[in-house]
């Protein structure tokens, strides 16, 4: 290895980053023979059966977007097919606007004042920043878990059920129907089939995380964001969740921004890596761990940054 | 062990014994207050002895006292002499005893100073009574006689058997129940009965002007009113008869009294409203009396211009008042800080708007009152009059002071803390959470109702606590917006519309301003003043209790902000 990136040489500055980049770029093509990885991706129990994001059928795409908090661009024209029914997770470093992106698509970011976005995303080929979306039903169709459970201070019960009465679903037996559907996906009907009318609060924080699970795929999203739920876990908590998600991508697309690449390596299909505000290589799983195209995702995979 | 103080200092000691003795201090005084209100306000309500003594008076005649002791001061001996009154020799300070006397329509005074010096063969004779009287206070006495339609059905002269005055006594108890009996119905009929078909006059009346005003008086309405009104007439005959009759009733019986200096006087026993000899009760009946007593302070009406008798007109009217505030100010309070809170793009703007708020709580309570007086029941009042209520004018119905106006001038001076309390609550709700809300697909309107109020909910209830609490307490502004030192009924009773909110009413605060100081028996009313200070405390004290427990309530309900 030529040089080690020290925090030094990684700050803010645009220009000097462009040339940084083409400087690397020249650098991989000598150093990608002698590349040893922190993750064994054999060594990880997952049927590799080659994917190829050509042949998917894709949910979103993104096109062309840049993301501006007020004059501080924080993503530089992003673009990327989402694949159906697959995991797609995102990985970077601290700061590298993979949260910021996965906010874009349930258009999260309204919230947050001085936020600006130009360019598309396309839901079915509909443009989800379009004028006349209802953000609220993109939002049903989009749904999105959070770092930290938020289970609401009510029933376990009444927090499954939540977003359906917020649809206008009001019947008991379609209710208790579908909120054990939901309990039952998130692999939490075993454990609280008895205290459903129990407040949620008391529940563990594993169980609170799937709980939240179960509550967003109450109401039948096409797409599920997931912004690092595993984080603010313990281990055991971490492994359900991930089998979770293993289970869920048959029936949601889902998108996981994690900071462990271990948890990536484990439950994605495709994995797209970010770098200050850049998308610097999508593709499947496999291959970007094993072979990155770029060195900048060498480095972070073999944990040299990050 | 000798330690510098400089070293003292250092170890933080002196910071735990400041701040724990000023809290000592608090509770000193806040306990000490409670204290001196209870024992000088529930002293009032005992049967106290009635003493019967000779007295040398100034000019050394000998006259004879009656009375109960209401108060004790001791004078230096020194300045009696000064002012002229014989002290014996070798004395240093000298008792000086208020006697509660009563007898007001035979000597004038209800009280007298005597000195203990000039007291002579103290006793408390056992058949000794007190007369508490519907007018002119209390009579203390002997009973003699009783009379039935002015012929005596018993008497008793002093030096005859005991047993004769027991059974003299029991036969009188037996006459004043039944007259409190026929009282409670001329009571019944005169307040409810003929009140509802005054009433229904008025109703009638103001009908009759109404269409007179909208020009569409026909012969026929002029037929209907006419029928009623003879209905009616015919209704209040019957009363007037029954009340008749009821009156002669009750006037049947009156007894004679001896007095201290034995002088004789007839009393009907329909001016009695009890009769009790306190020295020859036990101690037992002494606390079944004082309870009785006390009862009848808290449900009783006010009699002899509020100095005897109940104030529950008051609580009733305080009571009622800050619900009346707790339902204005609430809904309005929250939605002006949800507003603020939430919609509003939080600016220089916002900023302005906030600082104003809670100046308007630093803002003079009497200055809300003028307010009230001149926006509310001239302007607003007034004006509702003209448009709704024309057919009674020239008199007001909404455009003087009543029940409403208080209550709406105190919401304004409580808005504040409810605003800022419930602002404060806003902005405590995790952002995670309405996040997680919007995240289902919930709108924003959505996500208050169903999640963000409901969590700010302990916070609106502490609000809506402090403003109970202010509420409450606050007499300036009232007593230029609505309340009045006797109020002829309560603000709700059983005539449509049965909440009569453009009525005066009575609070305790004016009451206590009131019977303290603009009453014509000062001292007979100082020991009331204290006991309704401690009422309207304690009247204070349980609507937030109230309000707590609610608050509590809904914290266990929502207490995700815990972590």
């Amino acid at each position: 290895m030529a040089t080690l990136l020290t925090p030094k040489t990684l700050d803010n500055d645009a220009p000097s980053r462009i040339d940084r980049k083409s400087e690397r770029q020249a650098r991989d093509k000598n150093d990608r023979n002698k590349k040893s990885h922190s993750i064994n991706i054999r060594s990880i129990s997952r049927n590799s059966n080659a994917l190829d994001l050509e042949q998917e059928k894709i949910t979103l795409q993104v096109r062309d977007l840049n993301l501006y908090y007020a004059d501080k661009q924080a993503l530089n024209s992003i673009s990327m097919d989402i694949p159906k029914n697959r995991v797609t997770a995102f990985i970077g470093p601290s700061g590298c606007g993979k949260s910021t992106l996965l906010r874009c698509f349930n258009r999260m970011n309204d919230l947050v004042d001085l936020c600006r976005i130009e360019g598309q995303i396309l839901l079915d080929d509909n443009n989800i920043y379009d004028r006349n979306v209802e953000v609220a039903e993109l939002r049903r169709r989009v749904g999105m878990v959070f770092q930290k459970p938020n289970p609401f201070p009510k029933t376990i019960y009444e927090n499954v059920a939540y977003g359906l009465r917020i649809h206008g679903i009001n019947k008991k037996r379609q209710l208790d129907d579908t909120v054990e559907w939901a309990l039952r996906s998130a692999a939490l009907w075993d454990e609280v089939k008895d205290r459903l009318h129990d407040s949620a609060l008391g529940m563990s924080g594993g169980q609170q995380q799937r709980l939240v699970i179960a509550r967003t795929i109450a109401v039948k999203p096409e797409v599920l964001l997931l912004d690092e739920p595993a984080s603010a876990l313990d281990p055991i908590s971490t492994l359900k969740i991930e089998e979770l998600i293993h289970e869920l991508k048959k029936e949601f697309s889902i998108i996981i921004v994690t900071h462990n690449m271990q948890q990536a390596a484990r439950v994605s299909d495709y994995t797209a890596f970010m770098y200050m505000g850049d998308l610097i290589e999508f593709g499947a799983t496999d291959a970007l761990f094993t072979t990155p195209q770029k060195k900048q995702t060498e480095d972070y995979i073999t944990g040299r940054y990050g | 062990m000798k330690i510098s103080v400089k070293a003292w200092v250092k170890t933080g000691q002196p910071w735990v014994w400041l701040t724990a003795g000023a809290v000592a201090l608090n509770v000193i005084m806040v306990a000490g207050l409670l204290l001196l209100i209870a024992v000088r306000g529930l002293g009032h309500f005992w049967p106290a002895d009635i003493l019967a003594a000779g007295y040398i008076e100034q000019d050394g005649s000998l006259s004879q006292v009656v009375g109960e002791i209401a108060d004790t001061k001791k004078d230096p001996a020194s300045q009696l002499r000064e002012a002229g009154i014989s002290v014996p020799e070798g004395v240093e300070l000298v008792r000086r005893d208020l006697l509660k006397v009563g007898n007001r329509d035979l000597s004038g005074s209800d009280f007298r100073w005597v000195l203990e010096t000039g007291l002579q063969g103290v006793s408390y004779p056992e058949q000794l009574f007190v007369a508490e009287r519907r007018e002119w206070g209390n009579f203390y006495g002997y009973l003699r006689q009783l009379k039935q339609q002015d012929e005596t059905v018993g008497s008793f002269e002093s030096g005859e058997d005991a047993a004769a005055y027991e059974q003299l006594w029991s036969e009188l108890q037996r006459r004043i129940e039944r007259a409190e009996e026929i009282s409670a119905k001329i009571k019944v009929i005169e307040k409810h009965e003929i009140g509802a078909v005054n009433a229904q006059f008025e109703r009638l009346r103001l009908k009759t002007r109404r269409l007179q005003l909208s020009d569409s008086l026909t012969p026929a309405d002029q037929a209907d009113i006419a029928a009623a009104r003879a209905a009616l007439d015919l209704q209040y005959q019957g009363m007037q008869q029954r009340l008749v009759e009821l009156y002669t009733q009750i006037g049947r019986d009156s007894l004679v009294a001896e007095v201290a200096d034995g002088q004789r006087l007839e009393i009907p026993l329909s001016k009695i409203v009890h009769a009790y000899r306190p020295n020859a009760m036990s101690w037992l009946q002494k606390v079944l009396f004082y309870g009785a007593k006390l009862w009848e302070f808290m449900t009783d009406e006010p009699r002899e211009a509020n100095t005897e008798g109940g104030v529950f007109p008051a609580i009733f009217g305080t009571v009622m008042m800050v619900l009346l505030m707790a339902i204005l100010v609430t809904p309005f309070g929250i939605i002006a800080a949800v507003y603020l809170r939430e919609y509003a793009k939080q600016g220089p703007v916002t900023r302005l708007i906030r600082i104003a708020v809670n100046n308007l709580a630093g803002v003079p309570s009497i200055v809300y009152g003028v307010f009230g007086l001149g926006f509310f029941i001239y302007f607003l009042g007034g004006n509702i009059d003209q448009l709704f209520f024309a057919e009674a004018l020239p008199a007001p119905t909404l455009g003087t002071p009543g029940l409403m106006w208080a209550s709406l001038t105190l919401a304004l001076l409580t808005l504040p803390v409810v605003i800022v309390a419930t602002e404060e609550g806003l902005a405590r709700i995790p952002r995670s959470l309405r996040e997680g809300s919007l995240a289902l697909g919930a709108t924003k309107a959505e996500t208050l109702w169903k999640v963000v109020l409901p969590m700010a909910s302990p916070a609106m209830m502490t609000g809506v606590i402090l403003a109970v609490a202010r509420a409450a307490g606050e007499v300036a502004p009232l007593m230029l917006v609505g309340v009045v030192k006797l109020a002829p009924s309560l603000p709700l009773d059983g005539n449509y519309p049965f909440i009569h909110l453009d009525q005066k009413f009575m609070h305790l605060g004016f009451h206590i301003y009131d019977v303290g100081f603009q009453s014509p028996n000062v001292e007979a009313a100082r020991p009331l003043v204290y006991a309704t200070a401690l009422l309207l405390v304690v009247v204070i004290v349980l609507l937030n209790l109230s309000a707590v427990a609610i608050r509590n309530r809904l914290r266990e309900k929502y207490k995700a902000l815990e972590h």
